[in-house]
């Protein structure tokens, strides 16, 4: 029998592979689990139809800055583009649905592998260029993609945009926020894993012995534009399959969302949460849609109080201006994010009360 | 009988319009060039590339603005104080915010100034809006020139007059003067320099200010012609790139040349292709460009001796 | 006692990001008008000393944590290279590092950065003079220059500055003999004509002690070994082990005491 493993008081590794342990003890393993029951069984019962909204946003934000966070933080490619990658995958999802009428279970994969192939395409200077000139690639990446998304008016609708049908998983029909809660929460535990899993093999280690320094990486043998381009594949493949779920759950999609202004919220929540780190990604979701949510709140408050003293505060500027602010002071006074500020309080929890 | 008259007169119809477009893609060009100067500034003196470019280029736009419109002062003293303005904007931000982050890594740098102008451009929505406004008329009509029949409207030879004005003042303070030897002795070897005692901070400073100024005159000049409108301006800042690129990205006189290849680029697709495709072109251009020559066209070939 | 000292360096230790220690216990003392050799293999801890007292560590994460450095009765240890290039100390950085893309005038203009908005005019003419192999290449870009024209650049700009103390680092690195000894004989007319102390570091131990008149020896970051230049020239450890002349001719790896003496160093 199996005895239980509690968590070590230091390093006590003695062969290679434990460090690939996904989880350290076996309290860790219970506490996935009983989250995961938690969050499967419990959450949606309890939630407001607007805390479900919100939370189903939470939820696909979340795959796409993981996939950022795949690109930027582990390869140490900065993307500019990413929000224009959802928005491929967004119309992906809605060209496949309505004009080839793909069932949705095939909708969603294809539409991260389609987005993965543009991802891969703004991903070839890569090969020639390094940091600086890579994110001016991808800005120029933003830029195009958005122009091909409202004027190649046969495909995409143009400013029309395309309305998708009520997908239907195994003749069930994904109507309400509750059943979409489902399949986006089962969709991101099945990219969340992957995500940790690929950090896990060779291809997770070249991604971040590129990232800290791709000539040593090269000189290692690890073919480095090839791994570049993967990376911006599935940084893409994250993007696009978040796109199709948000086109599925929006119902009707324009080009209007996916600006660089998208693609600047996405590089604030993997900054804000942390980079290189897979529950810095998810934090950092949380933390930008719920300020989202709590400055529509605010700015809804004072329209209604100040309607009548002719005070006009518009969203979008204070927005604006609020991530421009965390992105700032974040990068100043904690550049490693939320997941490090989680980290130093579970590690003050787990010590205390003799915290060396 | 001069060659003209055997055109008819569609014919002379469409020379006009190219001429006319060719004059405008060349102000325009000129400006961006210049905007793309500050940039490049930045980038020589501290390898710090500026997302936030155009937000203090439109920030020194509105300034003037405010100065001219609801402090009433003079177009002169409004455009003295604008340029003093940005100059200490483009001092703080370097002191405030970029001076803790020397010696981190690049990402951190660049998202930061991608945060910056975030929280400048809500910060101008908020408080001006996104509505477009106009400068009073105080250029002297007598500026225009009319040149057979093409019209060059006198906001456009103040764009050329400023930025080449301009152009040669900060060209002459580069070759000539110390403080820019010195900031040219920084961007060349860092250590050395600071061997040598040069005030490496100092420089670090004076570009960002240096920067901010420039990027205010464009700013002004931009709004004579097109309006001063937060997101129009703003936009600017990222136009930027691809003439940077264009030009290298530590080519002072590269960023005019490319430029003015933007810029002409940009009114000719405008004026024979679609209005629309006129925003994306740049950006096209940029994709060919660092694929086919991604160190630009007048990017320094590194001079290496082992 | 440290009167008439210009350069006092009191058991400093220095530590590299928080952890490695590369000095530990350097001592030396520089008096006015000297030209101060400090000899010692790579790694000795020579280039290290240099910017200890240059304020060049702080770029490199590096900080004097123990001791003193004085200069003028002053301590200047762990100020910023600013204020120690202000009060007139000059580093030569290894390596021949000219600003490529200036020209030589240009190059030799950043060397007032000292003295900021003063005229410079003379100090150019003093320099070409120094270096009349400079004059006629006023207006290339230093890049294209050849090695040893480099090196000269940068001994002439560190002389824009009017330095009391000159740090010179490894002047002769990968230059032909000929250059070498050219080289040092400015270096000592610097330090006739123009009074600068210095304080030179070298591998070249022969062409160093020639010029100095007080030499130090540097083993695994502390000095080993210190005493006026003849008396270094003349010492049979430092013929054998810088100088390269063995007591006996040639020197076989299996000469057991040799390696016992050497030993005795590290």
């Amino acid at each position: 029998m199996k005895t239980l493993r509690f968590r070590p008081c230091g390093n006590f590794k003695v062969q290679y592979r434990e460090e690939l342990d996904v989880f350290e003890t076996d309290f860790g393993r219970l506490w996935a689990a009983i989250g995961l029951v938690l969050l499967f069984a419990v959450l949606p019962w309890i939630a407001s139809p607007y805390f479900l909204y919100v939370l189903n946003l939470i939820g696909i934000a979340a795959i796409a800055a993981l996939g950022l966070n795949i690109l930027v933080g582990y390869t140490g490619l900065i993307s500019l583009g990413h929000g224009a990658f959802f928005g491929v995958g967004a119309y992906s999802a809605g060209i496949l649905a309505v004009t080839y009428d793909v069932p949705f279970l095939a909708v969603v994969p294809l539409a991260g592998i389609v987005t993965a192939v543009v991802g891969m395409v703004f991903g070839i200077p890569s090969g020639r260029l390094k940091g600086l000139y890579l994110t001016i690639a991808t800005l120029a990446g933003q830029f195009i993609i958005e122009y091909v998304l409202v004027h190649w008016e046969s495909v995409t609708g143009g400013t029309m945009g395309i309305t998708l049908p009520a997908p239907s998983l195994l003749g069930v029909a994904i109507v309400g926020d509750m059943s979409f809660f489902y399949v986006i929460y089962a969709t991101a535990v099945v990219m969340i894993f992957g995500a940790v899993n690929l950090m896990r093999t060779r291809y997770g280690r070249a991604f971040v012995a590129i990232r800290d320094n791709d000539q040593a990486a090269e000189g290692m043998g690890i073919p480095i534009f090839r791994y570049k381009l993967l990376a911006f594949a599935v940084s893409s493949f994250y993007a696009g399959v978040a796109g199709a779920l948000w086109a599925y759950y929006m119902i009707s999609i324009t080009a209007e969302p996916f600006t660089l202004g998208l693609s600047v919220e996405y590089i604030a929540m993997i900054i804000i949460g942390g980079l290189g780190s897979i529950p810095g990604a998810v934090f950092g979701t949380v933390f930008i849609t719920l300020l989202n949510e709590g400055l529509r709140w605010v700015t809804d408050t004072i329209m209604n109080m100040g309607g009548l003293a002719g005070v006009e505060l518009t969203m979008a500027p204070l927005r604006e201006f609020v991530f421009g602010l965390a992105i700032v002071l974040f990068i100043l006074f904690e550049p490693r994010g939320l997941a490090e500020v989680w980290r130093i309080v579970r590690s003050n929890f787990k010590l205390w009360p003799f915290s060396y | 009988m001069t060659k003209k008259n055997r055109f008819n007169s569609s014919e002379r119809c469409k020379m006009d319009f190219f001429i006319q477009l060719l004059i405008n893609g060349i102000s325009i060009g000129f400006l961006y060039g210049l905007s793309a100067m500050g940039f490049v500034m930045i980038f020589k003196s501290s390898s710090v590339l500026n997302f936030a470019h155009g937000e203090v280029l439109a920030f020194g736009a509105f300034l003037f603005l405010a100065l001219v419109t609801s402090a009433q002062l003079p177009v002169w003293l409004g455009f003295l104080v604008t340029l003093a303005g940005t100059f200490v904007l483009g001092f703080v931000i370097e002191r405030i915010f970029l001076r803790p982050l020397i010696g981190e890594p690049l990402i951190q740098v660049i998202m930061l100034t991608v945060g910056l102008a975030a929280m400048f451009k809500g910060g101008m929505l908020l408080v001006w809006g996104g509505n477009l406004y106009t400068y009073p008329d105080f250029l002297p009509e007598g500026l225009g020139i009319s040149w057979g029949i093409v019209q060059v409207p006198p906001v456009y030879v103040a764009a050329v007059i400023i930025g080449s004005l301009f152009l040669l003042m900060f060209g002459l303070f580069f070759k000539f003067s110390s403080q820019g030897i010195y900031m040219r002795s920084v961007a060349d070897n860092q250590t050395a320099a600071l061997s040598l005692g040069v005030h490496v901070r100092r420089v670090f400073a004076l570009s960002w200010a240096i920067a901010a100024l420039v990027a205010g005159i464009s700013g002004i000049v931009l709004g004579i012609i097109n309006g001063i409108n937060v997101h129009e301006l703003s936009s600017i800042g990222l136009k930027v790139f691809p003439v940077v690129i264009l030009g290298g990205l530590d080519s002072i006189g590269g960023a005019i040349i490319g430029g003015l290849i933007i810029g002409l680029l940009e009114t000719f697709t405008g004026g024979y292709l679609s209005p629309s495709l006129r925003d994306v072109v740049p950006y096209i251009a940029l994709v060919f460009i660092l694929l086919v020559k991604p160190y630009g066209l007048f990017g320094l070939v590194e001079i290496e001796r082992v | 006692m440290s009167e008439n000292k210009l350069l006092v360096i009191n058991n400093i230790s220095v530590v590299y990001s928080d952890v490695i220690q590369v000095l530990k216990g350097v001592s030396l003392t520089v008096e006015p008008g000297q030209v101060v050799s400090l000899l010692g293999s790579n790694g000795a801890g020579k280039t290290t000393t240099l910017k200890a007292i240059s304020g060049l560590l702080k770029p490199e994460n590096g900080e004097v944590t123990e001791g003193s450095v004085l200069f003028d009765g002053k301590p200047i240890h762990n100020h910023s290279p600013e204020t120690i290039t202000r009060a007139g100390i000059i580093q030569v950085l290894e390596g021949r590092q000219p600003f490529k893309y200036l020209t030589i005038e240009e190059n030799l203009r950043v060397g007032t950065a000292t003295r900021w908005g003063k005229p410079y005019k003379q100090d150019l003419e003093k320099v070409y003079h120094y270096f009349p192999a400079l004059t006629k290449r006023r207006r290339t870009l230093a890049g294209y220059c050849s090695g040893g024209e480099m090196q000269m650049l940068v001994i002439g700009r560190a002389l824009m500055a009017h330095p009391k103390l000159l740090l010179l680092d490894e002047p002769s690195l990968g230059l032909a003999p000929l250059i070498v000894r050219e080289i040092f004989q400015i270096i000592e007319r610097i330090n006739r004509e123009d009074g600068t102390t210095i304080v030179l570091v070298e591998q070249n131990a022969n062409m160093a002690l020639q010029i100095a008149t007080y030499g130090y020896v540097m083993e695994n970051g502390k000095i080993v070994m210190e005493g006026r230049a003849e008396e270094l020239r003349e010492n049979p450890d430092v013929k054998e082990f810088y100088l390269g002349m063995g007591v006996a001719g040639t020197k076989s790896y299996r000469d057991v005491k040799a390696y016992k003496r050497r030993k005795r160093w590290l």
